[in-house]
């Protein structure tokens, strides 16, 4: 029995009616008519089925005073916010909901009167998801990005075919398994897992779920958490493509290995290579400091007061509201009849403050061979020093290797230097040196972190020794022309950089890159030879 | 999901447990740190703990929850007259929460509408003699945490701010969860915490299964779940009582105390705040088992709760500090 993706997100939104404590569906669509489809099936939902955004404030949430209300009224008015009606929750643009909201309806979510949540992630590329505290805590998952309109015509997916028997008494026991072998920790999945498998047999009238509903229900709740394919003969073997992948017909190009990982080694870094970026920054006059400013309500220095509306967090302030409705208190009494203060939404100023965003560093590290053979494990030091300067900043940490014909984002931003470290650990070295790719997916990387807030910097570790164009070619003439229009769009896009060289001399193309890019140039100093000596003489008489 | 799981029907999980169960005998050992990955009941256990907590006699109508009138806030209104056992209160504090929402601000409603300049008290005043849970605390924002290592320092909540001059006691256990994953903890919020638990998800199947056919049955007839566990969790009520009173009365040995000296020595934590916290720990270890002496064996049963977070650690560092613990506390006290 197999189900395609709009079979099982209607199936979901069956099971979601039947049962509302399911928690909710993910659905992954750009919108479109399929989305449009689906959004008009959760009418099925248990009313109201209210949509929120985002950037939706505390108040409309949760409720709250309803300002306008009370200040032409004169007393008190108070209005009731989304969640209080409970209900179906439909949070449309899900990838761009922020950790705190996040965590406030995963709050909902675990509280009473728990609203059904159906959550739009509209994200284009793979970094852009809904938050995972909120798909922990939904049953079920659905991509509709392969539905085209035409699947939808055929009749939704129950009845289903179903077998006599019902389940044994170790369907528990099972879906744990189940569970387990496709490596989800999370308990929340196998509970789920069993509550769709009842709320099957109740849709199908009968009492006790069958060994069908049970395979339908870990379809549905399990699929989309695997975090790995157990160990089954049908499975269909991963595509072999890499081995032919590695250019040959490069002159003079010597006999590499296709992959090695080298242990991270000391390297020689100046001690204060971030504050560095940082004063250059400065100079450039794109802000200071450790991240770009931004406006925010809430903290930082005070700029001033704006006329504006009391959204979520806003702070009033009191004075310039008075100023701004001092003049209109005469004819505001006259108009009403009333004495007393009159203060119109209009007056309302509220207090502003600049603040500096987070900065990202994001490592776009050459991991191919031709670096590999040279000074990959020197790099992999220089990372590891640098990293250790990014904690003390509090600094998110990005990782992006290139080799072969592309470039693969290993680790998107993060805190945890743990997690940096190990990926860095585990980095492999060969194949080719697809520069100007690197430069295109640090540069995506980039432009993403920018778009949630945060300032990016992008530390490139190279030999500079292109050799492979953005079409995955072989050419190491059109791979130094993409390279270098790469770097332009980046420094059109006023990213901040750092290229440092990690040949094993000090590459003049590489050089001018670092000019395009506008970022300062660092060739990696060679380790010297009397430190290196006092070193393993060291090591050999302990 | 309105009544919490029962904390005794926890299965495993038990560092857990008994660290939060060390709090409620002694507060001042100052509040649990669970870090662990998702799904791994570390929520179900703070909010079971709610309901295995002893009730306190607070005044009617107090925000602040006091026990005796004259600890009432001059700005406190519509105070009612004596006393009434309420819940020990155990206060979320959400990620997004505004430090309005947080310290508590000018009542807007109040001034606006009737002009009243009125404090607006707020979690960190419900908190006050009860516990601040915080989920996510590694992704709670800097500004939010300054204040709470402020006020979790002083025990008290000064709101400076938009005319209001308010000061009230906010003394609380703060209880922080996480994903280490996601994020690390500043050094400095990670010391105000007493103990640190690192919880995972169990790996061996018969333990998961009946961790998922407990909270299937909880699920499908929540009534005959609770009725089936309540009188565990009653035990537990009464021994942490009882433990209050014993802790009065528990003998500490200076024997035990150079034990606890040498080992924090051995560890190289900062400060004595480690060493103090171990010693409470230990106490309230002792008394929850009904010893009627402090010994070496109490100290290395909860050396690795009070520790583990306080050494100075390298940030690439990926074992962790729970393996240098455990084998100093071999070395040290055998």
């Amino acid at each position: 029995m197999s189900l395609d993706s709009w079979q099982q997100a209607t199936l979901a939104l069956q099971l979601l009616t039947a049962d509302p404590g399911l928690g909710g569906i993910v659905v992954r669509a750009r919108s479109g008519p399929v989305r449009d489809a689906f959004i008009a099936a959760t009418k099925t939902l248990t009313a109201p089925v209210q949509r929120i955004h985002p950037q939706i404030s505390d108040e409309a949430l949760f409720g709250g005073l309803d300002l306008t209300a009370t200040l032409s009224a004169g007393k008190l008015v108070e209005k009731s916010g989304i969640l209080d009606a409970g209900g179906t929750v439909v949070l449309t643009m899900a990838e761009r909901c922020p950790a705190g909201l996040a965590a406030k309806l995963a709050l909902a979510m675990d509280g009473p009167d728990a609203p059904t949540l159906v959550i739009l992630d509209e994200g284009a590329e793979d970094g852009e998801a809904a938050p995972t505290i909120l798909m922990e805590r939904c049953a079920f998952f659905a991509d509709l990005n392969e539905v085209t309109y035409r699947d939808l015509a055929g009749e939704s997916a129950l009845p289903l075919e179903r077998t006599r028997e019902t389940a044994t008494e170790n369907t528990l026991a099972e879906v744990t398994e189940v569970a387990m072998r496709l490596g989800i920790d999370s308990l929340r999945a196998p509970l789920f897992a069993l509550r769709a498998a009842k709320a099957l047999a109740g849709l199908a009238g009968q009492t006790e779920p069958s060994t069908t509903d049970i395979e339908t229900a870990c379809v549905l709740t399990l699929t989309h958490r695997a975090t790995r394919v157990p160990q089954e003969p049908d499975q269909t073997p991963p595509e072999m493509d890499n081995a032919s992948e590695t250019p040959s017909d490069m002159p003079g190009q010597m006999e590499l290995p296709d992959e090695m990982i080298l242990d991270a080694i000391k390297a020689l870094l100046p001690d204060n290579l971030l504050d560095q970026i940082t004063a250059r920054t400065a100079r450039a006059g794109r802000g200071a400091g450790s991240g770009a400013q931004r406006k925010g309500n809430r903290r930082g220095r005070p700029l001033p007061a704006r006329p504006g509306r009391l959204y979520d967090g806003a702070r009033i302030d009191l004075i310039s509201t008075l100023r701004a409705a001092a003049p209109w208190q005469t004819i505001r009494r006259q108009a009403t009849g009333r004495a007393g203060l009159h203060i119109r939404q209009s007056d309302i100023h509220t207090k502003r403050y600049a603040i500096r965003s987070d900065r990202v560093l994001i490592f776009a590290v050459d991991a191919s061979g031709s670096a590999a053979l040279a000074r990959l494990a020197e790099a992999k030091g220089a990372i590891e020093l640098l990293l250790g300067q990014a904690y003390a900043r509090r600094d998110h940490v990005s990782l992006i290797s290139f080799r072969g014909t592309s470039a693969e984002l290993l680790l998107p931003p993060t805190r945890s230097l743990v997690q940096t470290k190990r990926r860095l650990a585990s980095l492999p070295g060969g194949g080719g040196t697809p520069l100007a790719a690197g430069l295109q997916e640090a540069m995506a990387q980039a432009l993403q972190t920018h778009s949630k807030g945060l300032t990016p910097t992008m530390i490139l570790l190279t030999d500079g020794r292109a050799n492979i164009s953005l079409d995955g070619e072989a050419n190491r003439k059109q791979a130094a022309t993409d390279a270098s229009r790469m770097a332009q769009v980046i420094r059109a896009q006023g990213i901040d950089a750092l290229v440092i060289d990690t040949g094993n001399r000090p590459e003049p193309a590489l050089r001018t890159l670092a000019q395009t890019l506008d970022a300062p140039y660092l060739p990696l100093p060679r380790a010297d030879a009397q430190r290196l000596s006092d070193a393993v003489s060291t090591a050999l008489d302990g | 999901m309105t009544t919490p799981f029962p904390f005794s029907a926890i299965v495993g999980q038990d560092e857990m447990k008994r660290a939060m169960i060390l709090t409620a005998i002694d507060p001042s050992i100052g509040g649990v740190l669970v870090f662990g990955d998702r799904g791994t009941g570390k929520s179900t256990a703070v909010r079971a703990l709610a309901g295995l907590l002893p009730p306190i006699r607070v005044v009617k109508g107090c925000p602040v929850n006091s026990a005796k009138r004259t600890d009432v806030p001059d700005w406190a209104q519509n105070i009612g007259r004596g006393t009434h056992d309420v819940p020990t209160p155990v206060v979320d504090l959400p990620l997004g929460a505004t430090e309005d929402r947080v310290t508590g601000a000018l009542d807007i409603e109040k001034a606006l509408s009737a002009g009243e300049k009125a404090f607006q008290p707020g979690l960190l005043a419900k908190a006050n003699r009860g516990y601040l849970y915080i989920d996510e605390v590694n992704l709670l924002e800097d500004h939010i945490v300054d204040l709470l290592l402020d006020v979790a320092q002083s025990g008290e909540n000064v709101v400076e701010r938009e005319g209001l001059s308010i000061r009230h006691p906010a003394r609380f256990v703060l209880v922080g969860s996480g994903n280490p994953e996601e994020g690390e903890l500043r050094p400095q919020l990670l010391d105000r915490f007493g103990l640190s638990v690192d919880v995972a998800s169990p790996k061996d199947i018969a333990t998961r299964v009946e961790v998922v056919k407990r909270r299937d049955a909880f699920e499908n007839d929540t009534a005959a779940f609770l009725l089936r566990w309540q009188a565990e969790d009653a035990t537990i009520r009464d021994r942490i009582l009882t433990a209050r009173d014993a802790l009065k009365e528990l003998k500490t040995p200076d024997k035990t105390l150079h034990d606890v000296a040498e080992l924090c020595v051995a560890l190289g934590s900062d400060g004595l705040r480690g060493e103090l916290t171990l010693l409470k720990a230990a106490r309230a270890y002792a008394a929850w088992r009904a010893d009627p002496t402090l010994t070496r064996t109490h100290v290395r049963d909860v050396a690795g709760l009070a520790l583990r977070h306080r050494l100075r650690r390298d940030p690439l560092d990926e074992a962790g500090t729970g393996a240098r613990v455990t084998r100093i506390v071999e070395d040290v006290l055998g």
